[in-house]
């Protein structure tokens, strides 16, 4: 077993991984993973055609250098040579100049924050079409996930329509976690106190796999749930399964969900008290210095300059002053 | 392994006026000076963070009180004089340094420790009367990062104090040997550098906390 | 007042108790059996052959820069053995928790292994292999007697010990931080990881991040100072400048670190608000900070072995460096940029695309200056005559490796891309990649490379070439099922796993990880049975790869003082100059030389700032006031002792240089 061999193996593994046979990133079925997938291929291959040849001549100088070899030039003291360090800063260079301007216009147009234009190759957001709201918290450890339009939620399962945007706004209770469902777009983080948006658009139906992929605590692993893509006429017979269920989320009940479990079984709520997700979201669902604080922030985006905290934060929040 | 390196000397040997080692005694410079600057350069990019926490926190006061509401202007003015007067104080000792006069070097050092005492003093009780109004660093993310700004500093300049109680010592019994005055200059390098930092403290947090 | 006093008990331990001992863990038992009869018979041994008076005088108490770079490199080797330990542990769960199976580690304990796998690689195995090798190598390059400050080296080296010392007490007595290596808030902070462990780690870090802060302000104070005469800066060996640089980085990151750490701290000790989730903290300044000085440390770690590579492919291709003045102007551009690209460790942060798109696009400008390194390093071999020695063949390798590595860095510096990669096991693949391939395979060319030199004798080459191929191929075998699982979305740290088809690559990667075992065996039987062959391996020439730098001018091992008469400096590759010039080392005509003294105070100071580190961790208010009491005044004490230094009389350097030239 040499290296070389080893060298040949990976390089046939390469095509295999851009073909793409089961691995989900290089197959995803939602419109903003494709392109984050096209993204990657492309850089790739950009970054091949440097690669490629210094792999190559660095084996090929080393073997045809080595020291038996008496027929090979030798020049030991040459050291310098304008046009060749030319090249080697340039073509590097080169590379990164494209690359460059690919990812500033990619970055742009693939921006979590940026509502979507199209849901798939060719085809444009119908004008009518709102993206489907849903607000994501974060727990340890599990996913709730709110419907704010069909006022509903529901733990470790999420579904909507395919073809039709999705508007993710997302936050967590107590740690840091990464909201990713893979075939469906990247991921963002979710954390307490902050919130960021993700756009996406799922193109299939079917059943995807999500978890949070940041490490947040023991109960880490378990943090799964099902993405599920659906018809449109399955998405609201789901909405009305998900109604059905008599239990409501509301302060008392999301303070028991809120504490630390593992492997929670996934659990509907027919209704949620309005704005719940606000109050989690600026820390107010329990009534307490946290929360009133930040009514008398001055400023709630002064932070680190990433995620801030919504700009309505200090807006009334009803479960801050319980009756 | 070959033996070709010995083969390919080419070089002609004309140049013989080479000599590849230095005959006499070996004397590196000293490199303290320049040791304890870099030093005082890591520092300076601990109190950078503190500064940059500072920017960042200084207005989160989760509804407790706002500099404006705490500091006052005229204990720090008060404060701040000492600690530019100090600075002074320790170049005058320097200059006696200088001219090998170690009495009035030690004089000026205690001025110079005086009023640095002063300002240490000044600072706790701005302190322990900020924590008895109910405003200590557990309050709020501004209070925290104030807190530990300025104890920082104090902390630097209290053990600015020790070290200074030790040279003192150390001159009274070897005299102003050159390694003493090499100390007493990483002192004042120390010292100085104290003050610079003061005087970003005093405009960040106390001029812009409390005209802002 | 008797000692069953809960309140006394209290004072003097804490929240130490007995529960805190994990006799019920068995994993932990066995270690800690093998562990104490492993120092029972080394303490034996070395009590047995009484050399107690001697490892303290002639090792632990040493001012000399060449035994305290070896002194680094035992303590890096030791702790890759911990490190690797747990990098086992961490394959052997992931290949078997599928389904049903849980796996053999429960969380509290699977976390804690992940957490101190990244701070001890990191921390006690990359930087003391680096300061190690910088301590006994730069020195010699520059044609100095010692570095500018002897007893802070000592110092510096016995504070990264009580650092690792602490790191390893976790194991034994209560736990490890269960946080990830870089213990991100708020998850770091007392609520959600109220006992030991992150105390653990900042006291830790904290210790032995002194010592790495002197140690850098040292290092430059030396090559500014102390350079032999005539070597200007771009006559520096490269191995010189990269070390340079490194320590300018390391004084220009670690007190961030410092800083970071320090706030951390105070949040958990002093209730403060800086990284809470209430009271206006903010933890993502906290993410900002540590990777302020995160993305300059894995510059820090590279760029020494990148100097390591050009000295050894140089050497070894039996040729001038191709490029000098380029190699400098790459490193320095490395180095400055690599303090402009840290947000993009945390893209998925939600930062604005303006924002991530700068930092994607500085972060990849960074491979222009890495990838003429390596045309630079390929251009040397051109036309050369390369001899594979064991190190030389750590440079194949590592260029091979380390362009794979640099490839999916770039790709992850593709903020849209990195959405998908990020915290994936493709980063994990990526990372090992460059620091595996690019930090510790110049590390192990830099030991073979060097080690002549240390003690006279080469290493044995035949079980070099088996712990190479082993670990070369074993690397492969480890980390390439890693970039495959990261595209099939597995993500890090996880201890349990649904999806039955990932089972197999986790086997590979286990397998992997195996080979890379036997690698580190062979190093081991490398090590002994180089000692037990050392009078066939022994190098009496000073000089066993044809260098060219400084460093092989003098015998091997070096006298104490390195050269009886400071060298002069005309070119970069100064030895092979002289060489050239048939300069013969003098035989008379020597003069006394001035040297520094050995002291114990660094040691007392680094076992009293343990003694602190521990305290603070337990709570043990009153022992952490008189070992900090304690630590000031022997600092303070050590500062009233004026007589530092000695002279080697000339005729003792005299007997000295005539027993080198006879030998």
């Amino acid at each position: 077993m040499s290296m070389k061999t080893l060298r040949g193996l990976l390089l046939l593994a390469l095509p295999m991984a851009l073909s793409g046979c089961h691995t989900v990133l290089m197959s995803p079925n939602g419109d903003v993973a494709l392109q984050q997938r096209n993204l990657i291929i492309i850089s790739f291959v950009l970054m091949l055609l440097i690669v490629v040849p210094v792999l190559i001549a660095t084996l090929v100088f080393a073997w045809r250098y080595r020291e038996s070899n008496q027929k090979a030039a030798y020049d030991p003291d040459w050291d310098h040579s304008t046009i060749i360090e030319l090249m080697i800063w340039s073509a590097p260079l080169l590379i990164i100049i494209a690359l460059g301007a690919i990812t500033w216009v990619s970055t742009h147009k693939l921006d979590p924050y940026r509502p979507l234009d199209r849901v798939s190759a060719g085809k444009v957001v119908p004008a009518d079409v709102k993206p489907l709201e849903v607000d994501v918290v974060a727990l340890d450890w599990k996913w709730l996930f709110i419907y704010p339009e069909q006022n509903l939620a529901v733990v470790n399962e999420l579904a909507a329509p395919v073809d039709r945007p999705i508007h993710f706004n997302l936050t967590a209770s107590t740690v840091m976690n990464s909201f990713f469902v893979p075939s469906l777009a990247g991921q963002i983080y979710a954390m307490p106190g902050m919130q960021t948006t993700l756009q996406a658009v799922m193109n299939k139906p079917g059943d995807y796999w999500g978890f949070s992929a940041n490490y947040s605590g023991a109960g880490f692993s378990y943090m799964n749930f099902v993405f599920k893509g659906m018809s449109e006429d399955d998405f609201n017979k789901w909405v009305a399964k998900a109604k059905a269920s008599g239990d409501a989320l509301d302060q008392a009940t999301y303070t028991k969900l809120e504490a630390p479990s593992q492997k929670d079984p996934v659990h509907y709520y027919g209704s949620v008290t309005p704005g719940l997700y606000q109050a989690i979201l600026n820390r107010c669902v329990q009534p307490g210095p946290s929360c009133m604080n930040m009514l008398r922030m001055s400023q709630p985006d002064s932070g680190g300059g990433e995620a801030a905290a919504s700009p309505d934060s200090h807006a009334a929040m009803p479960m801050a002053h319980p009756q | 392994m070959s033996d070709m390196t010995m083969t390919v000397s080419g070089g002609s040997g004309a140049d013989q006026a080479l000599t590849f080692h230095v005959t006499e005694a070996d004397h590196p410079e000293n490199a303290t000076l320049l040791g304890f600057w870099l030093y005082l350069m890591s520092d300076c990019l601990i109190f950078a963070c503190l500064f940059a926490t500072y920017g960042v926190l200084g207005r989160e006061y989760a509804g407790g009180p706002s500099a404006r509401e705490v500091l006052e202007l005229p204990t720090v003015a008060i404060n701040t004089t000492l600690l530019l007067f100090s600075s002074i104080t320790y170049g005058f000792a320097v200059l006696e340094m200088q001219h090998n006069r170690r009495g009035p070097m030690m004089a000026w050092l205690i001025v110079t420790w005086l009023l640095g005492a002063g300002f240490i003093g000044l600072e706790l009780t701005e302190f322990m009367h900020l924590v008895s109004i109910g405003a200590g660093p557990q309050r709020s993310a501004f209070l925290s990062s104030f807190f530990t700004l300025v104890g920082t500093h104090g902390l630097h300049v209290t053990s600015g104090l020790i070290w200074m109680i030790v040279l003192m010592v150390q001159v009274g019994k070897k005299g102003l040997t050159p390694a003493n005055k090499r100390r007493l200059m990483c002192l004042s390098m120390f010292w100085h550098f104290l003050d610079v930092v003061w005087v970003g403290v005093f405009s960040f947090v106390y001029l812009m906390g409390v005209l802002a | 007042m008797t000692f069953q006093n809960p309140d006394l008990a209290k004072l003097v331990f804490g929240r130490l108790t007995l529960g805190d001992i994990p006799y019920d863990e068995p994993i932990l038992v066995y270690t800690f059996i093998g562990v104490a009869i492993g120092a029972i018979v080394l303490l034996g041994l070395i009590t047995y052959y009484h050399k107690w008076g001697y490892l303290w005088r002639e090792w632990f108490t040493s001012v000399d820069h060449k035994k305290i770079g070896i002194m680094y490199i035992v303590l890096a080797m030791v702790m890759l053995l911990r490190g690797f330990s747990d990098a086992l542990m961490m394959r052997a769960q992931q290949a078997i928790a599928f389904g049903p199976h849980e796996g053999y580690l429960p969380a509290a304990h699977y976390d804690q292994v992940f957490t101190a796998h990244g701070t001890i690689m990191i921390f006690f195995v990359a930087m003391p292999f680096i300061t190690g090798l910088i301590n006994f190598v730069m020195p010699l390059q520059i044609g100095s007697r010692d570095v500018a400050f002897p007893f802070l080296n000592n110092f510096s080296f016995w504070m990264t010990v009580s650092g690792a010392l602490l790191v390893m007490t976790s194991l034994f007595i209560g736990v490890f931080a269960r946080t990830g290596w870089l213990a991100y808030p708020p998850l770091s902070e007392l609520p959600t990881s109220p006992d030991s462990g992150v105390d653990y780690w900042i006291w830790g870090l904290q210790v032995a991040g002194v010592g790495t802060t002197l140690s850098g302000i040292n290092m430059i104070a030396t090559i500014v100072k102390m350079r032999a005469p005539g070597m200007t800066m771009m006559k520096m060996p490269i191995f010189t400048w990269t070390a340079l640089l490194a320590n300018v980085l390391i004084v220009a990151a670690f007190p961030v670190l410092t800083a970071t750490l320090a706030l951390l701290a105070l949040d958990r000790y002093a209730g403060t608000h800086f990284f809470t989730n209430d009271l206006g903290g903010n933890y993502m300044m906290y993410v900002n900070l540590i990777w302020v000085w995160g993305h300059p440390e894995v510059y820090i770690l590279v760029l020494p072995a990148f100097g390591v590579y050009s000295e050894v492919t140089s050497t070894f291709s039996r040729k001038r460096l191709f490029g000098y003045a380029s190699m400098v102007y790459a490193t320095v551009v490395i180095a400055v940029l690599s303090y402009l690209v840290w947000l993009h460790h945390f893209f998925t942060m939600g930062s604005g695309a303006s924002v991530n798109s700068f930092f994607g696009i500085t972060t990849m400008i960074i491979s222009i200056p890495t990838g003429a390194k390596i045309f630079n390093w390929m251009f040397t071999m051109y036309r050369g005559r390369i001899v594979y020695d064991v190190p030389m063949l750590w440079v194949v390798a590592f260029i091979v490796t380390f362009v794979i590595g640099g490839m999916t860095g770039v790709l992850l510096a593709v903020p849209p891309a990195d959405f998908e990669l990020h915290n994936s096991l493709f980063l994990i693949a990526h990372f090992h990649n460059v620091i595996i391939g690019g930090v510790l395979f110049g590390m192990f060319a830099g030991v073979n490379y060097w080690f002549p030199k240390a003690f006279g004798f080469r290493l044995d080459a035949f079980w070099g070439k088996v712990s190479f191929w082993f670990w070369v191929v074993g690397f492969y075998f480890a980390f390439m099922p890693l970039y495959w699982l990261g595209l099939m979305g597995v993500t890090r740290r996880l201890r349990h796993f649904d999806d039955p088809s990932l089972k197999i690559w986790f086997e590979v990667a286990a397998f992997g990880a195996v080979l890379i075992f036997i690698g580190i065996a062979a190093m081991i039987v490398q090590i002994a049975v180089s000692i037990i062959r050392r009078e066939q391996l022994r190098d009496t020439t000073g000089d066993p790869w044809h260098g060219r730098t400084l460093e092989w001018s003098t015998s091997s091992p070096p006298p104490p003082y390195n050269f009886a008469f400071t060298p002069k400096v005309y070119d970069i590759d100064t030895w092979w100059e002289m060489k050239r010039h048939h300069w013969r080392r003098p035989v008379e005509g020597f003069l006394p030389i001035h040297m520094p003294k050995n002291t114990g105070t660094g040691v007392y100071l680094a076992a009293l700032s343990f003694i602190f580190g521990f305290a603070m961790v337990w709570y043990m208010w009153p022992l952490a006031i008189i070992s900090f009491v304690a630590l000031l005044a022997v600092a303070i004490h050590h500062t009233f002792n004026y007589n530092r230094d000695y002279y080697i009389p000339a005729d003792e350097v005299a007997r000295t240089e005539a027993v080198r030239a006879g030998a």
